[in-house]
């Protein structure tokens, strides 16, 4: 997550760049290996959101789409050779997507700035190498998923086996189409299971290219299904699917009720939930200012604070907070906003209009509630969805933009005076997914780790994912975890298994 | 994939004319023996025929020391021999206690100050995808060189081991990123993690029996831990192992990570395991030299030692058995490898009242087998691997019928040249037999008769090995009560010889310490550092 080092004198990065004319290879629905129009026949637009202008027009899923696609993903998993392969003949053909996918980096990189507004640069060289990486890390998983043999304690003998758990349903957010399509796609490969993925009703491209890929890589058909298409009709059709066994999703807090409502209603479908933020960084008195308001701007500014993990709540400690304030002002300036395939933008534009609409609202709230507007706060351009990154102080608990996720490069800065004060400001929230700690003392990092209450703790430094590093939330944020062995637990039931033993010489 | 795939491979290279049954574990019935086979080993055309031109070229020959190939220190070499002939194949560096020494302070420095352990486990892992590619590119000509060196069949080198080579790295490159510490509980307010750090150089001594797979077996687990290594294989067998490290290096390894000494055991052996700059030996060979290397071991730095010997594996054939199955897999369990295996069945206890069928037909499987020049396709047996291991086979053989047991089947050389032992059945072999005891490594198939659970059990466990060993029955209570009362590292139900690279394989008692392979066998080349700080205030114990 390095500075980019550029210096942000320009202001008209914006204007759209001409960019090579993407080819928009796949726009259909992919269901048991075959890209297919919908039934309904109907399409929806897909949106370039530099100039809100139209890319393509992609088939749009319905319930007789999902419930095709759940049919061809459960035949695969009942019937086909995917659950039956041997976990190392899994992990062979997920190293062959792995490679696949870093044979078309440019070009699925450009898919997801096109479709999302992300930075093209930070795409190439981060977000799709990374996707890869993700498969092979649960390729090599694929082979070690390993049961118990128990303890019993009367003469039995019994063990458990870890068995995929089925058909799963995978509903994917637009902030992060690639790596949020890996992080789910990828463990449900290698536990074996088969799968229904919906992107994004903003961001269906890249999904729809790796399905592509996967069918070329020699995943067997029906195994991966990917229906674009709306929350209210495709997403609802999967979550309450009699034939789903499980569902994992990553969006918003209220949409993920819904979620979990629908599998309660429908057949009790196991599921987890990736949900909002609004997580709080902590800076120090001992901190390194320079590096706090390094961080403190990525953490919010980073993929224009469409980040469920965003830093979104800046709380520093009152005797270097004058100085910090200073600092990140200045800071912020090197957060240019512009055209995301321009090598030197550092904030695109927020994705589609609603979303821009969503974050420009809060901001004039935040005016209205009485905050310090210290930077930004107007949109960056007079086409497409960019908005100057933005940073409120002098705010107080109550405001809605001290509570609500704004999912935008808005952030509010707080004052604390002690660590008992910062901990208790900092889970002063109904969230719970990610925190952040500026500070040189080990005594307050171990402390404060141990004190917040949420899913990841990153002590000087930001954004620090990785593919063995399970990544999920408490209270709101949601339950369950991504990434790492604990991320294939999700995709697996336990079934124990025990008969009884005669004579054995040890129990 | 590997079990099924290697099992039906190998029954299709061991078993020509007979059912693919002891190959298949996985509940498949299965066909009859056919009774169409020949005698062939009664002909002595296969050996006496020229020996087939190896589809290889030997490639190197010096000793790998830091990423080089280099002569050893006294200049000396020693003769690999084709056991198909007795003859040379290539004259190979010869390292000393100097070799290792040098050997050991390249694997230390590429430890103490190389980029190796200190590259993210992830870029480990991509190393290890990248050579067993590369080993998979060379597949053929490894395999080739393989089989001159040692003798065995090229199709279970090329269609078996060396595909299984590949297969051991892609799984322990898998793990590199997968090794974790514990956040550990604690009694007080203290915050507690351990750490799971490379052990530093490992020094590993391989055997010639399969020399490739005890190289994945033993470098696999060391470099995906991020440790270095100093390899000494057997001199027997020193070829291959040679042309695979090339290959690493080539894939991206550093110098200095994997160093290869050719050698003798006195010698290279002894320096490796005294050496006081190793912080880890693994062997595997003869239960007398692992005496050897763990007293070096203790001599000298006290370095931990993983040691994976010899067995005297028991396989059970039970009253409910299917006699043809049964007879097809203890066959297997015995003769693969030309019976040069640490786990072979060598003790083949049938229920009496299946044993006078099992004997007639396992006689008639050894008869069937099929022995020559190990290039030949269809062929199921080769030579032993050197002159040594041939005349002390010929030995145990004729103590056998000193004492009283019953010759059913071979007995003999197999033709006039090279290291060929006729397939070898002994019935009313009794448990004070030498032959029931020791350690023979080679095609002798030794059959005793049992009358009910508990004293096969009690005859089983009175050994001193406990390597492994292998239960055929179709009864769940039977199945389970030998499972628990068995005193060895593996046991085979209904199968023989699956080698899993997640399956764990090693001793009891006098067949060794410790697991290779599977996760147990990463804590073999991991130190444990607990780290321990006070905690003020903490939110939670």
């Amino acid at each position: 997550m390095a500075n980019h080092g550029s210096n942000g004198s320009s202001d008209d990065l914006t204007f759209p760049l001409e960019i090579p004319p993407a080819k928009i290879r796949f726009t259909k629905l992919f269901i048991g290996g075959e890209f297919v129009d919908s039934v309904s026949g109907k399409t929806f637009e897909t949106i370039d959101p530099r100039t809100g202008e139209t890319i393509a027009r992609v088939s749009e899923g319905d319930k007789e789409d999902i419930d095709l696609a759940v049919g061809a993903a459960r035949r695969a998993f009942d019937h086909g050779p995917w659950p039956r392969l041997p976990g190392a003949a899994r992990a062979k053909i997920m190293h062959k997507f792995a490679d696949l996918i870093d044979q078309h980096i440019e070009e699925l990189a450009t898919l997801d700035t096109l479709n999302a507004g992300k930075l093209f640069s930070w795409g190439k060289a981060v977000d799709i190498p990374s996707v890869a990486n993700t498969l092979r890390y649960f390729a090599g998983a694929a082979d070690k998923i390993h049961g118990q043999v128990l303890k019993m304690s009367r003469e039995l003998h019994a063990y458990t086996l870890l068995e995929p758990i089925g058909v799963v349903g995978l509903i994917i957010p637009w902030n992060f189409p690639s790596t949020m399509f890996f992080v789910k796609v990828s463990p449900a490969l290698a536990a074996g299971c088969t799968m229904v993925v919906k992107p994004a009703e903003q961001t269906p491209l890249s999904a729809l290219f790796y399905a592509h890929l996967a069918k070329e890589a020699g995943i067997p058909d029906g195994v991966i299904n990917v229906v674009s298409g709306y929350g209210p009709t495709a997403g609802a059709a999967l979550t309450s699917h009699m034939n789903v066994d499980k569902v994992s999703f990553t969006g918003s807090t209220e949409v993920g009720r819904k979620v979990m409502q629908a599998a309660a209603a429908s057949n009790l479908k196991t599921v987890s939930l990736e949900l909002g933020g609004k997580s709080p960084l902590l800076i120090f008195d001992d901190a390194d200012i320079d590096q706090a308001a390094d961080l403190a701007l990525l953490g919010v500014m980073h993929n224009k604070g469409e980040v469920c993990v965003a830093g979104s709540r800046v709380l520093v400690q009152e005797a270097i907070y004058d100085e910090f304030v200073k600092t990140l002002v200045e800071k912020a300036k090197e957060w240019v906003v512009g055209d995301p395939f321009h090598p030197n933008s550092r904030v695109g534009p927020q994705v589609d209009k609603k979303q821009y609409e969503k974050v420009m609202s809060y901001i004039e709230h935040g005016k209205r509630e009485g905050a310090t507007l210290l930077t930004g706060g107007k949109p960056a351009a007079k086409k497409g969805y960019y908005i100057e990154p933005t940073v409120f102080t002098d705010v107080t608990d109550d405001m809605m933009i001290v509570k609500d996720e704004i999912f935008g490069p808005v952030m509010v800065l707080m004052k604390f005076k002690t660590m008992e004060d910062g901990i208790r400001a900092a889970n002063n929230t109904r969230y719970g997914l990610a925190a952040g700690i500026v500070t040189k003392s080990l005594d307050t990092a171990n402390t404060v780790s141990r004190s917040i209450r949420a899913g990841v703790i990153w002590i000087n430094c930001y954004f620090a994912f990785d593919n063995d590093c399970p990544f999920g939330g408490y209270k709101s944020s949601g339950f369950g975890r991504d990434e790492g062995m604990v991320g294939l637990q999700k995709y697996l039931q336990v079934k124990s298994v025990v008969t009884p033993l005669y004579n054995s010489p040890w129990q | 994939m590997a079990s099924r795939t290697v099992s039906w491979l190998l029954a299709r290279s061991l078993s020509s004319s007979g059912p693919r049954s002891a190959l298949l574990p996985r509940g498949k019935k299965l066909g009859l023996v056919s009774r169409g086979g020949i005698h062939r080993y009664n002909s002595t055309a296969a050996a006496a025929e020229e020996p087939i031109t190896p589809p290889v070229t030997v490639p190197h020959t010096q000793l790998l020391i830091n990423g080089k190939f280099v002569d050893a220190a006294s200049g000396r070499t020693f003769q690999t021999l084709d056991p198909r002939t007795g003859e040379v194949i290539a004259n190979v560096a010869e390292g000393d206690a100097e070799d290792v020494n040098r050997a050991v302070a390249a694997a230390r420095k590429a430890f103490d100050e190389g980029p190796w352990p200190r590259l993210p486990a992830f870029e480990r892992q991509k190393i290890l995808l990248k050579c067993a590619d590369l080993v998979d590119k060379h597949n053929d000509e490894i395999a080739a060189l393989e089989t001159w060196d040692n003798g065995k069949p090229y199709e279970q080198a090329a269609k078996v081991e060396v595909p299984m080579f590949a297969r051991l790295f892609r799984y322990y490159a898998g793990w590199a990123d997968k090794i974790h510490g514990l956040t550990v509980p604690a009694d007080g307010p203290y915050h507690v993690q351990t750490l799971h750090e490379p052990i530093g150089v490992a020094g590993q001594i391989i055997p010639w029996n399969f020399p490739l797979l005890m190289f994945a077996w033993k470098v696999g687990p060391a470099l995906a831990t991020g440790n270095t290594i100093v390899l000494k294989t057997a001199e027997q067998t020193p070829l291959s192992a040679l042309y695979v490290a090339r290959l690493f290096h080539e894939a991206g390894l550093p110098e200095g990570v994997l160093n290869i000494i050719s050698g003798f055991g006195p010698t290279a052996g002894a320096a490796l395991a005294s050496h006081m700059d190793v912080d880890k030996l693994a062997f595997t060979g003869s239960t007398e030299t692992g005496k050897i290397v763990l007293e070096l071991g203790a001599k000298s730095n006290l370095k931990p030692v993983t040691l994976e010997l010899g067995g005297k594996s028991p396989f059970i054939v039970c009253e409910d058995a299917d006699v043809d199955q049964a007879v097809e897999l203890a066959h297997f369990a015995l003769f693969f490898n030309q019976g040069q295996c640490c786990c072979a069945g060598s003790r083949t206890f049938v229920h009496e009242k299946v044993y006078d069928e099992f004997v007639e037909k396992a006689k008639a499987r050894a008869s069937r087998r099929s022995v020559g020049d190990p290039f030949k396709a269809g062929i199921e047996q080769g030579p032993q691997v050197d002159s040594e291991q041939f005349e002390k086979i010929l030995k145990y053989i004729r103590s056998g019928v000193e004492c009283g047991a019953t010759l059913e089947t071979g007995g003999e050389r197999y033709g006039s040249k090279g290291y060929y032992v006729q397939p070898t059945v002994f019935s009313n072999v009794k448990d004070d037999m030498l032959i029931a005891k020791d350690e023979i490594f080679g095609p002798v198939q030794s059959i005793l008769k049992f009358k009910d659970l508990n004293e096969v059990i009690k005859r089983s466990n009175a050994t001193r090995y406990g390597l492994a060993a292998g239960v055929f029955t179709q009864n769940i209570d039977t199945a389970n009560t030998l499972i628990r009362a068995l005193r060895v590292g593996t046991v085979w139900v209904n199968t023989f010889d699956i080698f899993d690279a997640a399956i764990p394989f090693g001793g009891y008692k006098m067949s060794g310490h410790g697991r290779e392979k599977g996760i147990y066998s990463l804590s073999n080349y991991l130190q444990v550092k607990a780290v321990v700080t006070p905690l003020k205030n903490p939110a939670w114990l």
